[in-house]
């Protein structure tokens, strides 16, 4: 069965996550810009004399799909890769997948991750 | 779109043609001042022609002002009425030169008593055939011109995002033709400021300009309201973030550079007068600058990039009245001041429901009658046209000349343009609905959005890239 990792990293983590989960033999990635906050709820600046908060920071949300073997590995790759030890590093979870198909083939399951 | 050959060739040739036409009456009337032959090729009239062209210059250099003020107006406001920033810069321009050309010229210069001028109009180049010092008349009104389009500019960005475009057009047709032309009059025009005892000094505008244009922001700002959403419900001001920080300070950069044409050319020669004034506007807007920046800086922990943009705008405007009045230390000291007084002031009107996106009521307004009153205060040798300062032992006498100049300049101002605004108001109308406002104005007023017009209007890529456009959208 084939599994959905999906972590949300800071933007300057992306390349070294991406270049880990390569050597670890992750064929595949879908990267997006996403906008979020988490528990520390975003920061207060000034501009021109008043203040205003940015409540949505910048992230990346990454989404791999791997056979259920694999589920362990790359958690602890991108964790190791994504992590500066601050607030606002991200977080990873998982899903199981129902069907997955490789539209240019028509495999199905594990065959078409 | 391409050109052909042909095209090309019949519009070269109607080029030409259009200038040899504009040419020939030109060559007709050269028998004004300073043409050279050689008999006449003496010192005398060599300075005419240096004179001539150093002021022409200057006058081009403000002009290009008018790029800046489009610039830092478009980089503090909001995209989505980026358009109409930059239709409400071209336009005041345009509806200026022609208003002041037809009456303000008139207005400012011709004979009259001490409050206006009466005779001159269009132009008339009888009444005006004396010149200025050296200066012909096309040299003197395109440098009086392009200083009285810098005043009428100075009210867009103060009420940018939310005036409806006819309302500003009326506007700046009037600032140009009348208030602004009766302001020159009393203090170049030989009014009733410049025949004191001691004379009202403002050398290149401070109050004329700045404080005419920065007051007649403050009056239509406050009439106009705050834009939709600056204030919380409990009238805490909110950060409206502009939309492009390079812009508002490459915009700075250019009126800096302009400014050695608006100081500089304001002594209408060419002589050994003009680098010493360009050396205290430097020296001014750097201090400016740099103090403008240390103050957001102490107070807000961070230096605000957009407010060291305006405290070089606000030393320039502070060392405008006294350019040729201040040695080199007054001049830093004078931009100093300003520097810090932008901000402070840019923080009050904040705080007091006058919303200014781009902070003209505190650069040009503020620091306007700053710079006045320096000249009363920091004038270092006594000439011609200023008095000693009170710091450099000369008493009150140019202070109390320069306090009463100013006070009638903010006071005209503020009157008349408050009947200017209120009657737009209740005629024609000043502000737009708010569902355009919140839209953008690019649309509704000018039917297309400045960024992004290709995705806006749902052109398909064949139209984009053209017909004859390959796959690849490359021109051919």
């Amino acid at each position: 069965m084939a599994t959905l990792v999906t972590a949300i990293v800071r933007p300057h983590a992306l390349d070294g996550v991406k270049n880990s989960l390569k050597a670890a033999g992750i064929t595949g990635i879908t990267a997006s810009e996403v906008k979020g906050f988490g528990r520390q709820g975003g920061q207060t600046e000034t501009y021109r004399g008043a203040e205003y908060k940015i409540d949505f920071l910048p992230k990346i949300k990454l989404e791999i799909i791997v056979t259920d073997d694999l589920v362990d590995t790359v958690i602890s790759t991108i964790s190791a890769a994504a992590s500066s030890g601050k607030i606002g590093d991200g977080k990873i979870w998982t899903i199981p997948v129902g069907t997955l198909v490789r539209i240019r083939t028509g495999e199905l399951g594990d065959e078409a991750v | 779109m391409k050109f052909t050959g042909k095209k090309l060739v019949v519009g070269l040739a109607t080029m030409a043609g259009m200038v040899a036409l504009t040419a020939a009456p030109a060559l007709a009337q050269e028998e004004v001042t300073g043409v050279l032959t050689e008999e006449s090729l003496s010192a005398e009239a060599v300075q005419v022609v240096l004179d001539n062209i150093w002021v022409l210059i200057a006058a081009v250099l403000v002009i290009f002002m008018q790029a800046g003020f489009a610039l830092v107006e478009a980089g503090l406001t909001r995209a989505k009425s980026v358009a109409n920033i930059m239709m409400k810069n071209l336009m005041d321009f345009a509806v200026g030169v022609l208003v002041f050309a037809a009456v303000g010229f008139a207005f400012a210069f011709g004979e009259g008593n001490g409050f206006i001028g009466t005779e001159g109009w269009f132009l008339n180049s009888e009444t005006f055939s004396a010149g200025w010092l050296n200066l012909s008349l096309p040299t003197f009104f395109i440098f009086q011109v392009a200083f009285a389009a810098t005043a009428a500019t100075i009210v867009s960005g103060a009420m940018a995002e939310r005036t409806k475009f006819k309302s500003y057009f009326v506007y700046s047709a009037l600032i140009t033709a009348i208030v602004y032309p009766i302001i020159v009059h009393w203090v170049w025009g030989g009014g009733w400021l410049a025949t004191l005892a001691t004379p009202f000094h403002d050398f290149a505008g401070s109050g004329v300009v700045h404080t005419t244009g920065g007051i007649a922001a403050l009056v239509g700002t406050a009439i106009l309201g705050p834009r939709i959403g600056k204030y919380a419900a409990d009238g805490t001001p909110r950060a409206i973030p502009g939309h492009s920080i390079p812009f508002a300070i490459i915009g700075c950069f250019i009126l800096l550079v302009g400014w050695f044409g608006f100081n500089g050319g304001s002594e209408l020669a060419a002589d050994s007068a003009v680098p010493a004034i360009a050396l205290t506007t430097l020296l001014a807007a750097s201090a400016g600058a740099l103090v403008a920046g240390l103050v957001t800086w102490l107070k807000d922990g961070k230096p605000d990039v957009a407010m060291a943009g305006n405290g070089l705008l606000a030393g320039l405007v502070g060392i405008t009245a006294g350019c040729a009045a201040l040695n080199n230390w007054s001049a830093v000291i004078v931009g100093a001041i300003a520097g810090a007084l932008v901000v402070v002031s840019v923080y009050f009107f904040d705080r007091i429901r006058i919303d200014d996106p781009v902070g003209a009521v505190s650069v040009h307004g503020i620091c306007g009658i700053w710079g006045v009153i320096a000249v009363g205060l920091f004038a270092a040798e006594e000439s011609d046209y200023w008095k000693q300062g009170l710091f450099f032992g000369g008493g009150t006498d140019q202070l109390l000349s320069q306090l009463l100049g100013i006070a009638a300049i903010v006071a005209f101002t503020a009157v008349t343009m408050t009947i200017v605004f209120m009657a737009i108001k209740y005629t024609i109308g000043l502000r737009v609905s708010p569902n355009e406002e919140v839209e953008g104005l690019d649309v509704h007023e000018h039917g297309y959005a400045g960024y992004g017009v290709d995705v806006v209007t749902g052109f398909s890529d064949e139209v984009l890239i053209g017909s004859t456009g390959s796959p690849s959208g490359k021109q051919v």
